[in-house]
This record gives C-alpha cells, structure tokens and sequence, in this order.
C-alpha cells in the first residue's frame, strides 16, 4: 500500500514539474510550428538564474516568503531576456522554412547555449536548497511529503486551468486560436501573426526557464541538466500530441506515473519505461493522444 | 557512376593507403575514425534525399558497436571482417524489425520516433550491468585473417580495413542512389501521393532505406568500436545522433565523396578545438551548424557542385 502511495505521489511531482516545461514546448509547437530544441537551454538558464537569486537572497538573510517571489522573478527574467534575443535573431529568419531545418537550428542554439551558460556560471554545481528545506515537511501514513512538492504539484494545476481559460476567455487565447488552426487565413482577417509568434515564443521561454528555476531548489544545479530534460519534454509533447495543453497535461501524468512505478518497482527500467510508452502511445495514434489527424494533401 | 570515376576513387584511396606508414599514428586514428562518421553519415543521405531526418540513427551506430564489443567478449570473435559483417548484419536486422513501425512517419514524427528508440537502447545500456552499464565495455583487439598486428601495425591495419569500406560504401550507396529505388527519393519528398499513384509503395521503400542506412550506420560504429577499443551507452545518446545529422548538413546530401570529407572536417574542428578550447567545442560546433544552415542551406558539398553548374554554363555560353 505505501508503495503505491509513494509511486502516486512521486509519479505527481513529477507530472508536474513535467508539464510547466512541456507545456513551452507544445505552445511554441502549437502556435509557430516550431519544435524548439532550445527549450532546454531556458530551462538551464532559469535553474542557474533561480540558484543565484536564491544565493543573493538568502545570504541577506531576508524573510523566507520573499525567496520564492525572487525565484520567479529571475525566471520570468531571463525567459523574457533569452526568448526575445532567439526569437528576433535568428528564428524571424527562418519563419516558413521546412520545419526539420527549424528544428536543426533551434539544437544549434542549444549547443550554443549551453556552452554559454559554462563561460557565465563554471563548470561547478551550485545548491540553493533553501526554499526546499525552509518549506518544511510532514509524514502521511509513515510517508515523506515535502510542502515544498505539494505546492509545486498545486502550481501546475493552476498553470494548467490558467492557460486552459487564458486559451478559452481572453482575446489573445482567440487569436492565437486562429493562428493555430490556420496562419494565413488568420493574418488574411488582420492578426498580426508575427506579433502573436512574439508573445507565444515571449512565454513559452519564460515557462521552460520557470520550470528550470522550480527545480533548482531540489537538486544540485549542474551543466548539461538541460539535455535530459528536453528529450523528456519531447517525449511528454509527443505522447499527449505536440502542440496541444490538454495533451501536455494527459503525457505529463503518463510519464510521471509510468517513471514513478518503474523507479519503484524495477528500478533498471526507468528511462526505458518513458521511451517504452512514448513508442507504444506512437505506434497507436502518431498523432499523439490529444492532436487531430492531418489530412494528407495532394 | 563511370568506370573512370570508380578507377580514380580507387587511386586516391589507394594513395592515402600507401601515404599511411609515412603519417603520424593519431593522424591515422583521426581519419579512421573520421571515416566511420563518414560511413554513417553515408546512410544517413539516403534518408535525407528522401526528405528524412532520422534524429536516432546513433540507435544503428551502437547496434554495430556493441555487436563488435559483445561477439568479442561473449564468443572470443576477433576476426575484423567478420565482426564487421556480424555489426552491418545485426544493424540492418534491428533496422528492419523497427522499420515496420518508422517506415510509416515522416517528417518530425520520424525524427521524434527514431529519437525515443534509441533513447530505449540508451537507457538499456547504461541500465544493464551485462551490458557494462555506463562505463561500456573494451573491445579487444582484432584480428584480420589469422594475422594478428600489434602497436602501429594495428592503426594501419584499421586504416586499411577502413579505407576499403569507404570504397565500398562509396561504390555501393552511389550506384544505390542513381537506381530508380534511389531516384525515387526526391519524388518522395515533394509529393508522396503522387509516386504512391505510380504504383509504388512508399513505406516499403522507406523501409528499405531505413534498411540500407542503418547498414551503414553498423559499419560505421563497429569500425568506431575497434578503432577506439572501446563502446559506452553515449555512442547510443541522442547527442550522437545530433553529431551525425551535424556532418550532413555540413556537407550536405549532394555527393558521397562530400560525405567522408564533411566527417573528416569534423574530427579535425573536434580534436583542434578541444586542444585550444576545452569549454568551447559545442559553441564553435553550434556557431558553424548555424551559419551553414542560414547561409549554406544545400551544405558544403553544393558549393562545389554550383562552382561546377557555373563553370558548365559559362561553357556552353
């Protein structure tokens, strides 16, 4: 029985520090038909940007609430500073170029990226566990639970109602509507598209960097932890279908339950169990669960 | 391809052949393993004339691989060529198995899909304590026909062998792709419908490409295994793939020969810029990949093939 608890509540967790960075991905997807390679870098620059805040933070010894408040800040941050450098760059050059050579320059930036963060931070980890450890802990049942955790699976449930209602009720969410189901015709009715492509890439950086700076506390911040992490979301994109949130949300408990018990259960199996059910969710619907089929045009 | 081609392939590989006891060691190491990069990015043409990226074939390199590392350790195997053939055997195998699945996606779906397989080989690697988990195995020295060379004999004995796979590949994947198999590519990518209305299966087609590529991908990481004499999961990560599908754009899927010369680019980038650089190897290699593809979208190869079309019309003017 604690097992199964412990694999729910892990398999939580971990859904949702999954789904605040694979929903980026799937909305840069979605909107601009970019598979953005460089998702990983926000993601390493938010969790170094959070690290040093915190470090500046907690040394002053200010009160803890503020600390969480400065996590965020250097998130949104940098995804702002990062995502509109990319963005007016290099990405405006390629719009409408076949979408693998987007893709192929989005993993160029990445390796550039992550050799950038080298030369910004060093090759040492840093640790910023403070906000982890201040938000305390307490036992269900003989079982572990972190605030820190709880609170992070309670800010992927509001991520996902927010965005789901900012999609549904805003002005914006209706353009960006248009604009995914059909560019041209959208700009045809005087959207401005490229401004819409802006603000879509604007927050999928400041996402994929909030995703990094969430983690941050909870691990020792390190270069190259953004690799992992963007083959992970690609897999979470790919299983609930690129370019839709619901689907994000649906891939993001799949793969966090199925990681979970894998861990559990047969701890050998870990990433396979992910790219197991990647392929087995592919072979059945390619599209990915929650995207419709295109039709093939002659 | 011409006879007179294939005679002056022959000669200039035959060249290098001879030059190679006259060559520092570690020149000959990096063109050998230059050469096995250049054998998988080979395969990886095919594909690409066909409008597929595989972001996964390090999936195929690491089968060839570890065929070379386990026949040695589980079945004392050390004859070269037969390791070779056992790693483009059981590549081409594993190919042909997923193919039934990969040979209906295109597009990101076949990047995304050939990406998560070998990511599933990946994480069996580094998982499998039979396997050697994450520090790989050694592979042992081979042996090539009963002759058994040691020190720098063996580096030139690897050269050798290498050099007469390129010849091979280069032979075999250009006669591949003037067949009408590999004419087709070009009709698949721009409109897959239409070849489909031709009466030709595309997913077999694709399948058989897949096939061939992986092939080559198997050659390529068993010469890898033995050159190096040793195998490790990385050889089946995602970055690996990156490395290959790197090279081709470098050079681009005009020409083979290009191939082999875009892989040999990247060893030499490699090696000078981890000597002058140690941090800044994947920020020169990002820079570079970023301006070929701005600026040399058809890869280096072209430029040679325009210089060419130039010359051509200014002739015929």
């Amino acid at each position: 029985m604690i097992t199964v608890i412990a694999i729910v509540t892990d398999g939580l967790v971990y859904a949702a520090w999954l789904f605040v960075v694979a929903i980026g991905l799937t909305l840069i997807f979605g909107v601009m038909k970019i598979l953005n390679v460089a998702h990983g870098a926000f993601y390493a620059f938010g969790a170094y940007a959070a690290a040093t805040a915190i470090g500046l933070y907690f040394d002053r010894g200010w009160p803890v609430v503020g600390g969480y408040l400065a996590i965020a800040t250097a998130a949104i941050a940098i995804g702002l500073v990062m995502g509109y450098i990319l963005e007016r760059v290099f990405l405006r050059r390629v719009y409408g170029r076949d979408e693998v050579v987007v893709v192929l320059i989005t993993y160029a930036l990445f390796l550039i990226l992550e050799d950038v963060l080298i030369l910004i931070w060093g090759t040492d980890g840093r640790s910023a566990y403070q906000p982890y450890t201040e938000a305390g802990s307490f036992t269900v049942g003989g079982l572990p639970l972190s605030v820190y955790d709880i609170g992070l699976v309670g800010f992927a449930g509001l991520l996902a109602i927010a965005s789901s209602l900012a999609i549904k009720r805003t002005t914006f969410g209706r353009l960006l509507t248009a604009v995914i189901y059909d560019r041209e015709t959208a700009a045809a009715f005087g959207v401005n598209v490229t401004r819409v492509y802006t603000v879509t890439f604007l927050v999928g950086a400041v996402l994929g960097a909030l995703g990094g700076a969430l983690t941050a506390p909870k691990i020792s911040v390190t270069p190259g932890l953004g690799v992992e992490v963007i083959v992970l979301a690609f897999a979470v994109v790919a299983i609930g279908g690129m370019g839709s949130m619901e689907g994000a949300l649906v891939g993001a408990l799949i793969v966090g339950l199925f990681r979970a018990g894998a861990v559990h259960l047969i701890p050998q199996l870990e990433l396979f169990s992910i790219y197991a059910v990647m392929a087995l969710v592919l072979v059945f619907r390619p599209q990915g669960l929650f995207s419709r089929a295109q039709p093939r045009k002659i | 391809m011409t006879g007179l081609r294939i005679l002056l392939g022959a000669v200039i590989l035959g060249g290098l052949g001879a030059a190679a006891p006259f060559t520092p060691l570690w020149l000959i190491s990096l063109v050998t393993l230059a050469m096995s990069t250049g054998l998988v990015v080979c395969g990886l043409i095919i594909l690409w004339r066909g409008g597929l990226v595989p972001f996964g074939q390090a999936l195929f390199f690491a089968t060839g691989a570890y065929t070379v590392a386990l026949s040695g350790r589980w079945f004392g195997l050390t004859d070269a060529f037969l390791l070779i053939g056992l790693a483009v055997i059981m590549a081409a195998l594993v190919a042909f198995v997923v193919g039934f699945l990969l040979a209906q996606y295109r597009e990101i779906f076949f990047a995304m899909l050939s990406l998560a397989l070998s990511m599933i080989l990946y994480g069996v690697l580094v998982k499998s304590e039979t396997l050697g988990s994450t520090d790989g195995i050694n592979v042992t020295q081979a042996s090539f026909f009963g002759l058994k060379p040691r020190g720098p004999g063996y580096t030139f004995a690897l050269f050798w062998l290498a050099l007469g796979m390129v010849f091979t590949a280069w032979v075999g994947v250009s006669a591949y792709l003037g067949s009408v198999a590999g004419q087709l590519a070009g009709a698949i990518r721009d409109n897959e419908i239409r070849v489909e209305y031709l009466g030709i299966s595309v997913t077999r087609l694709v399948h058989l490409k897949l096939t061939i590529s992986a092939a080559l991908a198997g050659a390529g990481g068993a010469l890898a295994a033995l050159s190096i004499s040793h195998v490790d999961p990385q050889m089946a990560y995602w970055t690996t793939s990156g490395g290959f599908v790197f090279v081709t754009i470098l050079a681009g899927a005009a020409s083979v020969p290009a191939a082999f010369l875009g892989a040999l680019l990247f060893e030499i980038v490699r090696t000078i810029a981890v000597a002058l650089l140690p941090g800044g190897w994947q920020l020169i290699l990002g820079s570079v990949l970023l301006l070929t593809i701005l600026f040399v979208p058809e890869g280096l190869g072209s430029l040679m093939i325009r210089k060419r079309a130039a010359v051509t019309e200014k002739g015929a003017a």
